[in-house]
């Protein structure tokens, strides 16, 4: 493996468990342990997972008006989140582009930000651009960020939150900021922790009964049966909001105002409708369609696999918004053989958030 | 007992009879993970050694299977399209692939198990 692979502070655990180590936005990243990933797909939907996703990039930001300078990138409703709720936002270029997407949560006295590895070097001067004086971006290079996800998640590690809340707490007498999100479709807990605790944090964590750690192979395959974004997969910064179905992550506030980098492009996009949509789809057969293949009558497939869950294949993919309704037939093209699919509504396996 | 030669694209092949029996390796099916469909060629069809004639894809990737020798593909494993998961559990066995009915000699860089042991250390 490439000497200039950044590690993660777990590291060592993932070697000791038998992870096998891939390159992954630079880092060195456990693609599955022992188990395998239909194992531990399958037992993060019966049971309980726990990823290392401490390659994301976490950063806070401090200051009045740091949720005003924030709207001007995102068309999220970030000043009107409470404290102690988090949010799914875009940052968007001066085309509507998505740069990148990310989750935001008001802490009381700052924003806290996780965004994409494969994005930090692009999101966190972008922000850095836009800041007034008195806001100040600060990442947190040196916190780690485990996600703990499935079913047995809210009776191993009980708290008061719903969906999408945040909150600083101890686990095992261990200090974190946890959220009760994640990117499986399951109940869970995102939790930041600093660095030279998080391996302790972890062996806690897999010490409790049923819980296995999980790579990032089943972190795809589950996010992918929740209807889930990957960037760089299913957004770009040729993709805008509303091509990409998430024209719910714009605040009600925001398309009213159209005041934020990009507005003008997405409220055309809005008014005229986009010309591609991104739709599930549902392969025939069994054979997987995996991202690069292309849609006959002028789509791709952007992410597809095998979902362990829905036991076959799995897509998810843009096509002409007369190809996008549900039901609708399509014909992909899997390495040189015209497969039938067809449109299939997102997500493949029902959500189960605590909300 | 006969021998199994290895190709450097981790298939094996054993003679059975007539016709030689292919599958892929302990190895391959280990880096490939779980394995979820086999696409498997027509018997009948006449094949050069080293194209692509079947696919084995995993949860997480698509993989092609080579011919290891020329000839005509004769039989196919059909228990693999409803039980893929055989190439995981039994790679070297239950979980063969296709028998091809030789044209001519073996290539000359199959090798054996010494040889492929060393080969896929070298990959390492």
């Amino acid at each position: 493996m490439a000497e200039d692979l950044n590690e993660t502070p777990l590291a060592d655990l993932h070697r000791e468990l038998g992870g096998r180590m891939v390159p992954f936005a630079g880092y060195a990243m456990p693609v599955q342990y022992p188990q395998g990933i239909m194992g531990e797909h399958l037992h993060c939907r019966a049971a309980a997972a726990l990823f290392d996703v401490s390659h994301m990039g976490q950063a806070e930001l401090h200051g009045e008006g740091a949720a005003a300078a924030l709207e001007r990138l995102t068309p999220a409703d970030v000043q009107g989140l409470k404290p102690g709720r988090q949010r799914y936002g875009l940052l968007l270029n001066g085309r509507g582009g998505i740069v990148d997407d990310f989750m935001v949560a008001n802490l009381g006295d700052r924003l806290f930000l996780v965004v994409n590895a494969s994005r930090k070097q692009v999101d966190l001067p972008l922000i850095e651009s836009v800041l007034p004086a008195g806001v100040t971006l600060r990442p947190l290079p040196d916190r780690a960020l485990l996600a703990l996800q499935g079913p047995a998640v809210a009776a191993l590690v009980p708290t008061a939150m719903s969906f999408m809340g945040i909150q600083a707490m101890e686990i095992a007498g261990i200090p974190v900021i946890a959220s009760r999100s994640g990117y499986t479709g399951e109940d869970g807990l995102e939790i930041s922790v600093a660095a030279e605790h998080a391996d302790r944090l972890a062996r806690h964590l897999l010490s409790l009964p049923g819980v296995l750690p999980a790579g990032l192979g089943a972190r795809d395959s589950l996010r992918l049966e929740a209807g889930l974004c990957l960037y760089g997969n299913d957004l770009d910064e040729d993709t805008n909001p509303i091509e990409a179905a998430l024209t719910w992550s714009i605040g009600k506030r925001r398309k009213a105002a159209w005041d934020f980098t990009g507005a003008d492009a997405v409220r055309e996009a809005l008014d005229h409708g986009p010309a591609r949509i991104r739709v599930g789809i549902r392969p025939e057969g069994r054979q997987p369609a995996r991202g690069g293949t292309a849609v006959m009558g002028g789509g791709l497939v952007t992410s597809g696999g095998f979902g362990p869950s829905v036991n076959g294949p799995v897509a998810m993919g843009y096509v002409p918004r007369a190809l996008a309704a549900d039901g609708t037939a399509l014909t992909l093209e899997v390495r040189g053989k015209p497969i039938p699919a067809h449109v299939a509504p997102l997500p493949f396996h029902p959500h189960r958030y605590a909300r | 007992m006969t021998t199994t030669h290895f190709t450097k694209d981790h298939e094996w092949l054993r003679q059975d009879g007539e016709s030689w029996t292919v599958g892929i390796t302990e190895h391959a099916q280990n880096a490939l993970g779980d394995v979820v469909f086999v696409d498997l060629p027509e018997p009948g069809r006449v094949v050069e050694a080293g194209e692509a004639i079947a696919v084995v894809e995993s949860v997480k990737a698509a993989s092609d299977v080579y011919a290891p020798i020329s000839g005509k593909v004769v039989e196919v494993n059909a228990a693999l399209v409803d039980d893929p998961a055989l190439v995981n559990q039994s790679p070297t066995a239950d979980g063969w692939f296709f028998r091809i009915a030789p044209a001519g000699d073996l290539p000359g860089d199959l090798m054996d198990a010494d040889g492929y042991a060393k080969h896929v250390e070298s990959l390492a």
